[in-house]
């Protein structure tokens, strides 16, 4: 099993991972049409790439990222320790998504705090930093953007996209706005639109970030403050719709900090309230308040059946000869199997062809991002079919 | 197991060339593979299980992982040309439910089950025992077969529900029974369609 490279550390890559990685940057000149009317004129994307395009350029894979992933998909960057891409158990050479024989694409969406043009960088208009005055950008543009990158790096037809969740939207949305453009789409763990629950946590997370007195109207970067107070809260009730009612009480059950109570009602008691705190700080120091309003409107706002008169079957339409991978978790509540079996149904209605794995995993939402044998099994098979159907 | 048996072989002369097919309980895919190689059939196959799931999706089989016995809410009316169900009623609970739903998301249903009545059975019957055939490898306290029943059983449960027996026979060590399959044969092959 040993692959070249093996026995050596440092640089050179491990078995199975991808080694360091590196980022580039792509500027856009011409001004990007939103579907909200308004337009983006110049901007920035960053991406990464994996793996190598081959000659006939027919072997490019896009992954879309979620709420608050990025374009750093897979391997490490060489000055950072542990700093693993978010889907790092899939992408690499000899893992499901496999960098041996498809070149991947992860791209940075417009909006983010990660790199591609943002709330945080100066408004040509203005001269100072967009902020809350950012357009608000959609899953459809987004999917746009990715679409002119893959112009710029010369690839017309993807192989696949793939992606879980928020990038699951994304990885549908492709099917319907560029369906000349790809040959399969592979989503999981996502959802033909948001719940009126799902709104529900949304807003709550914004409310918090907006109330926030350090928030200043989302301008808050020239009082030299962070709105850290609603980011923690809002990532604190995220986190908890992405975990299991089982998971959450193998982790934690009502293990204490002390032996003793408290009788405190603002210390911390119990070890679920210390880590959703953690999980709060940690996250409130890297993410900008902006970029969670919009993400989260994005989830809000998609909803393909929409133009179709709430017909997703009508909308799929689109989709006639794609080929499709829909993959849900039974113990996520947040985009639960029924929901991932809607898009299924649209599909079958269309005839298209669509294969449909319900894994029962007990991690709810954060399941797509984990290992499991038959999850990562399907992934893998399916896969291997697209690689095998690859023309040279 | 995985290869073409004969009884595969058998069911897929009864579908026509290029049909639109549903099998429900489709296992790892063979059978649908074949159709599709050999005669240019699509479809999908219906399974509950991870494994015969994963290999499906290894053939290139698509598959939909779902309990049959929440039915088939996700198949409109009339929506493939052969709903195959084969060696799978006796699995659910819900049999006469899942019936119906056959016939009312295929023009034609083709079903498969084991022959309660095959004589071998019946003699072990008599004899004070229940059998263990290779038919029904099972002994009666860990057999998946929730639901036995004959031949003749199944006549009398199609025209309860108003189902149109299309064809019907016996299947018997790789060969058809038409002569008395109630009697004769191990599986049962019936060919129906809605009333």
């Amino acid at each position: 099993m040993a692959a070249p490279g093996f026995f050596f550390s440092g640089d050179r890559p491990q078995m199975g991972s991808l080694g360091h990685v590196t980022p580039q940057r792509q500027r856009f000149d011409a001004p990007l049409p939103l579907r909200s009317g308004a337009q983006i004129g110049g901007y920035d994307l960053v991406y990464e790439t994996y793996g190598r395009l081959n000659a006939a350029r027919s072997n490019a894979v896009l992954v879309c990222h979620a709420l608050n992933a990025s374009h750093h998909v897979a391997g490490t960057y060489a000055d950072q320790p542990k700093s693993e891409g978010w889907w790092d158990n899939l992408v690499g050479p000899g893992k499901p998504l496999d960098t041996d024989r498809f070149f991947v694409i992860g791209i940075n969406n417009l909006g983010s705090c990660f790199g591609s043009t943002g709330p945080m960088d100066v408004n040509p208009g203005t001269g100072r930093p967009w902020g809350a005055d950012f357009p608000v950008v959609t899953v459809e543009d987004w999917v746009d953007a990715q679409a002119r990158l893959l112009d710029v790096l010369g690839i017309d037809q993807l192989a696949a996209v793939l992606g879980g969740s928020l990038g699951g939207m994304q990885a549908l949305s492709w099917t319907l706005r560029h369906p000349q453009r790809l040959g399969e789409c592979i989503a999981v763990a996502t959802a033909p639109n948001l719940s009126a629950q799902n709104i529900a946590f949304n807003e709550v997370a914004r409310r918090a970030i907006i109330t926030d007195p350090d928030f200043h109207d989302g301008h808050f970067y020239a009082h030299g403050v962070l709105p850290r107070r609603g980011l923690r809260v809002a990532r604190m009730i995220g986190h908890i719709t992405y975990l299991s009612d089982d998971s959450m009480e193998e982790k934690f059950g009502r293990q204490m900090r002390a032996a003793e109570l408290g009788y405190s009602t603002q210390d911390i008691e119990f070890q679920i309230e210390s880590y959703l705190r953690y999980q709060g700080d940690k996250f409130s120091e890297y993410f900008d308040a902006n970029t969670y309003l919009l993400i989260t409107r994005a989830l809000d706002y998609f909803d393909p059946a929409a133009a179709h008169g709430g017909d997703l079957a009508a909308a799929f339409a689109a989709a006639k000869d794609k080929r499709f991978t829909i993959v849900s978790f039974t113990t996520d509540w947040r985009f639960s199997p029924a929901r991932s079996r809607e898009i299924v149904k649209a599909l079958v209605d269309n005839r298209i062809d669509v294969s449909y794995a319900e894994i029962d995993a007990p991690h709810g939402h954060d399941a797509f991002l984990l290992e499991d044998p038959r999850y990562h099994g399907v992934l893998r098979a399916t896969f291997d079919r697209i690689a095998r159907g690859l023309k040279a | 197991m995985s290869e073409v048996t004969t009884e595969m072989e058998l069911i897929a002369d009864l579908v026509p060339a290029g049909a639109r097919v549903l099998d429900l309980g489709c296992g790892d895919g063979a059978l649908l593979a074949h159709l599709q190689q050999a005669k240019g059939c699509s479809g999908y196959g219906v399974e509950i299980d991870d494994a015969n799931v994963l290999a499906c999706a290894r053939r290139g089989v698509n598959v939909v992982q779902l309990n049959l016995e929440e039915g088939l809410a996700l198949f409109g009316d009339r929506s493939f040309d052969v709903v195959l169900q084969l060696q799978t009623l006796q699995h659910l609970r819900n049999t006469e439910k899942m019936l119906r739903e056959t016939a009312r998301v295929g023009r034609m249903g083709i079903l498969s089950f084991p022959n309660f009545a095959h004589w071998p059975n019946r003699l072990s019957v008599v004899q004070g025992r229940m059998p263990v055939t290779r038919t029904l490898p099972y002994q009666w306290y860990d057999t998946p077969n929730i639901r036995v029943g004959t031949f003749a059983d199944f006549e009398v449960l199609a025209r309860r529900n108003g189902l149109q027996v299309l064809d019907s026979f016996g299947f018997h060590a790789g060969r058809v029974v038409r002569r008395w399959p109630n009697l004769r044969a191990s599986v049962a092959v019936f060919r129906i369609a809605g009333g």
